[in-house]
C-alpha cells in the first residue's frame, strides 16, 4: 500500500520538475528571443530617429535622445531623389515581371512536366549563382559597353533579371511541386492544354508562392548596389546610388544619410507589409484533402 | 453510349518488376456498371487510369466504342474521372468546376450555366452551393460536386476511383445506392474502382477481381460468391472471409479437425488427377451452422436430413455484430482457428465447446499449388 502510493507520488514530483523546467525554458528563450529582436532592430530605430535631428545634434557623443525633431533632412533628401528613385522603381518593377515570366514557364518546364535532363537544368540555375559578381563585373563592364548599355536603365533590368532568375526558379518550382498530381489530370482529362493548365490550374494555386517570390525580388533588386554602382553614372542610378551620394566629400552628413536611408528603406517595408498576409496564407490547398 | 474494351493491355514500370496490369483482357458493356475490385497492388487504379490515358499502355490497346483509343489523349477520350480525393479546382467555385470541361469544350456560358444547374439538381446539390468554393463544403458534398463535374459532360464512359473512401461509413453505405441508382437511370458505362468487396458486390452489373496485376474471374456478384474460379476470389469475396484450410487427403474425402470431411466425387476425382496428396478446403462462415440448442448446449440436435457434417470446437471469441455474431473457434485437431456466423441472440459464450453442422456441397476445393478450384 504504502510502496504504492511511494511509485505513485514519483512521477507526480518528477512531472512537476519538468513543468518548471519547461516554464523556465519558455521563459529564457522569450528573454533570448527578445534581446535578438532588440539587438537588430535597435541601429534601424537609431537610423529613424537620427534622420529627424538637425545634422549638429547627430554627431555627438554620446548620443542625444532630446532633441528638437526636425524635417528639413528629409525636404532635402525628397528635393534631389525623384531621378534615383524613378531609375530603382523601373529596374526593380521591370526586372521583377521580366522574372516572373521567365520563372513561371521555366519552373513548369522542371516540376510538372520535367524536361529531359532536369536535374542538370535545375543544378545549371543555382550554379551562375556560385561565381561571386566581382569576378563577373570585368567582362559585364566590357559587354555593357560595346553593345551600348552602359548607363542605361536596360542593362540594369536585364542584370537584375539574370540575378534573381534562378532563384525565382528553385521557389516557384518547389511551389509548383505542392500541386497535387489529381488536380492537373482532372485538368487534362476536362480538356486543358499546356497554357490552360498553368493559367487555370497551377497559377491560382501557387499564387501566394508567386507573391513571395516576387516579394524577395523586389527586395534584392531594389537594394542591389554593386552593378548600378559599377555600371551606372547618371541615366540609371538607383537609390543606394542616392545613398552614396548623399555622403559628401567633407562636413557634416549623418542625418542626412538617415534620412535618405529612411526614404529608401520605406518601399521595401511597405511592400513586405502587404505581401506578409499573402505570406501567411500559405498555399490554400485545403480544398483538396 | 459506348462499350469498354481491354485488349491484352499491359503497363510496366520498371524493366524487371512484374507487369502492373498483365495483358488484361476485359470486356465491358454498354451501359453496364463494371466494378474492378482487388487488394492494393493489384493493378485495379492502373487499369482505370489507361482508359483514362493517364498511363501509357507497353502492350496490347484500349477501345472505347469500338474505336481504338489506346494512342489518344484523355481530353479526346469523351471521359468522365471522379478521383478519390475529389480533385476539385480550389480556387474555383462549384459551378466553375462543374462546367469546367464544358467551357474547354467551348459551350456558351447560359448551356453551360443550365447543365451545371440540371446536374445539381439530379444530384440533390443545393443550388446556392454553387458558388462557393470547394474548401467550404462537407466532405460528402464535395464527393457530389465530383460526381456532378462528371455528369455535365455526358460522356460515353464514367470513370471512378474509389469515390467514396473519403466519407465516413454512414454516409458511404448511403451514396453507394444513389451512385448505383443514378448510373442505372443514366445509363452511362462506368468503371468503378474499388478495394472493397461490399461495395463491389452491391454496386456492380458485373464485378472483375485483380490480383497482382492479373485478372482473376469476371462474373456476376452472385456468381462469384457461388462460383469463385481460384482461391484468391473466393477468399476476397465475401465477409467475414471464408475459412481455407490446407488438409490432407483422406479416404472419401479429407482430413479435417479429427474426422473425415466428405467430399463429393468430382472433386475427388479431380484431386486424384492433379496427383494431390492434400488440398485446400473453404467453408464459408455463413455456411458453418451451429447446432440448435447451442446456446445452453444441453443436447446437440441430430444431424439435418441433407448429409450434414458434424464440426466441433472450442469459442475462442464472439464478436457481436447485433443482428449476428461471428464465432471464433479453434479446431481440436491442429488447434486451426475457423470464423462462423451466427444468429446474433444468445450466442454461446468464450470457453464452451460447440457443434457445427456443415454440408459437403456448400465446401469449396483448391488445389494448394496453384491456387485453381477444383471442380465440385
Amino acid at each position: 500500500m504504502s510502496a504504492a502510493t511511494a511509485v505513485r507520488r514519483g512521477p507526480g514530483r518528477v512531472s512537476g520538475r519538468r513543468r518548471a523546467r519547461e516554464l523556465s525554458g519558455k521563459v529564457g528563450w522569450g528573454i533570448v528571443a527578445w534581446v535578438v529582436a532588440i539587438a537588430f532592430f535597435l541601429p534601424v530605430l537609431w537610423m529613424v530617429v537620427t534622420a529627424f535631428k538637425p545634422e549638429s545634434a547627430a554627431e555627438t557623443w554620446p548620443p542625444k535622445f532630446v532633441f528638437s525633431p526636425t524635417l528639413s533632412e528629409f525636404r532635402l533628401v525628397f528635393s534631389g531623389w525623384g531621378p534615383y528613385v524613378t531609375h530603382s522603381v523601373i529596374a526593380t518593377v521591370g526586372s521583377t515581371v521580366l522574372v516572373l515570366l521567365l520563372g513561371i514557364p521555366a519552373a513548369y518546364a522542371l516540376s510538372v512536366h520535367p524536361v529531359a535532363r532536369w536535374r542538370d537544368g535545375l543544378f545549371f540555375f543555382i550554379s551562375t549563382k556560385m561565381l561571386p559578381i566581382v569576378a563577373a563585373i570585368g567582362p559585364l563592364y566590357v559587354i555593357a559597353l560595346k553593345t551600348h548599355l552602359l548607363d542605361s536603365i536596360w542593362l540594369l533590368i536585364i542584370l537584375y533579371t539574370a540575378m534573381n532568375l534562378p532563384l525565382a526558379i528553385w521557389m516557384i518550382r518547389s511551389f509548383m511541386l505542392e500541386v497535387p498530381s489529381e488536380l492537373l489530370e482532372a485538368a487534362r482529362l476536362d480538356g486543358a492544354g499546356r497554357i490552360r493548365e498553368i493559367t487555370s490550374v497551377i497559377l491560382p494555386i501557387v499564387s501566394p508562392g508567386l507573391v513571395s517570390t516576387a516579394l524577395i525580388c523586389v527586395i534584392f533588386a531594389w537594394n542591389e548596389l554593386f552593378l548600378a554602382l559599377n555600371l551606372t553614372v547618371t541615366n540609371a542610378a538607383t537609390m543606394p546610388m542616392f545613398l552614396i551620394s548623399s555622403v559628401p566629400q567633407e562636413g557634416l552628413y549623418l542625418a542626412h544619410l538617415s534620412a535618405a536611408a529612411t526614404v529608401a528603406s520605406v518601399p521595401v517595408i511597405i511592400v513586405g507589409w502587404i505581401a506578409q498576409r499573402s505570406l501567411v496564407r500559405g498555399l490554400a490547398m485545403g480544398a483538396i484533402k | 453510349m459506348a462499350e469498354v474494351r481491354y485488349a491484352a493491355a499491359s503497363r510496366v514500370y520498371a524493366k524487371d518488376a512484374p507487369p502492373a496490369v498483365d495483358a488484361l483482357d476485359l470486356d465491358i458493356a454498354d451501359g453496364e456498371f463494371m466494378v474492378l475490385v482487388g487488394p492494393s497492388g493489384s493493378g485495379k487504379t492502373t487499369a482505370l487510369r489507361m482508359l483514362a490515358g493517364l498511363e501509357p499502355l507497353d502492350g496490347g490497346r484500349v477501345e472505347i466504342g469500338g474505336r481504338d483509343v489506346t494512342f489518344v489523349p484523355p481530353k479526346d477520350r469523351d471521359i468522365a474521372m471522379v478521383f478519390q480525393n475529389y480533385a476539385l479546382y480550389p480556387q474555383k467555385s462549384v459551378a466553375e468546376n462543374m462546367g469546367f470541361a464544358l467551357k474547354m469544350q467551348g459551350v456558351p456560358r447560359d448551356e453551360r450555366l443550365r447543365r451545371v444547374r440540371e446536374a445539381a439538381r439530379l444530384l440533390d446539390l443545393d443550388e446556392n452551393l454553387l458558388d462557393r468554393k470547394p474548401k467550404q463544403l462537407s466532405g460528402g458534398q464535395r464527393q457530389r460536386v465530383a460526381m456532378g463535374r462528371a455528369i455535365v459532360r455526358e460522356p460515353k464512359v464514367f470513370l471512378m476511383d474509389e469515390p467514396l473512401s473519403n466519407l465516413d461509413a454512414k454516409l458511404r453505405v448511403q451514396t453507394r445506392s444513389q451512385i448505383a441508382e443514378l448510373q442505372r437511370r443514366l445509363g452511362i458505362t462506368t468503371v468503378y474502382v474499388t478495394h472493397d468487396q461490399v461495395e463491389a458486390m452491391t454496386m456492380g452489373n458485373r464485378v472483375a477481381v485483380l490480383s497482382s496485376g492479373l485478372l482473376q474471374q469476371v462474373a456476376t456478384p452472385r456468381e462469384l460468391y457461388d462460383n469463385p474460379v481460384n482461391q484468391f476470389v473466393a477468399g476476397f469475396i465475401g465477409s467475414p472471409a471464408m475459412n481455407l484450410r490446407t488438409v490432407p487427403l483422406a479416404d472419401g474425402g479429407v482430413r479435417l479437425a479429427g474426422r473425415v470431411f466428405p467430399l463429393p466425387a468430382a472433386i475427388r476425382a479431380a484431386a486424384k488427377d492433379a496427383r494431390l496428396s492434400e488440398l485446400v478446403v473453404g467453408i464459408r462462415p455463413e455456411h458453418m451452422h451451429l447446432a440448435t440448442g447451442a446456446g445452453d448446449l444441453a443436447e446437440p440436435a441430430g444431424p439435418p436430413a441433407d448429409g450434414s457434417v458434424e464440426v466441433t470446437g472450442e469459442v475462442l471469441l464472439v464478436e457481436e455484430l447485433g443482428a449476428d455474431a461471428l464465432l471464433h473457434v479453434r479446431l481440436p485437431e491442429g488447434g486451426d482457428q475457423v470464423v462462423a456466423r451466427t444468429e446474433g441472440r444468445k450466442p454461446p459464450a468464450p470457453g464452451r465447446q460447440v457443434t457445427f453442422w456443415v454440408r459437403p456441397d456448400d465446401a469449396f476445393a483448391f488445389n494448394p499449388g496453384t491456387g485453381a478450384r477444383l471442380a465440385g
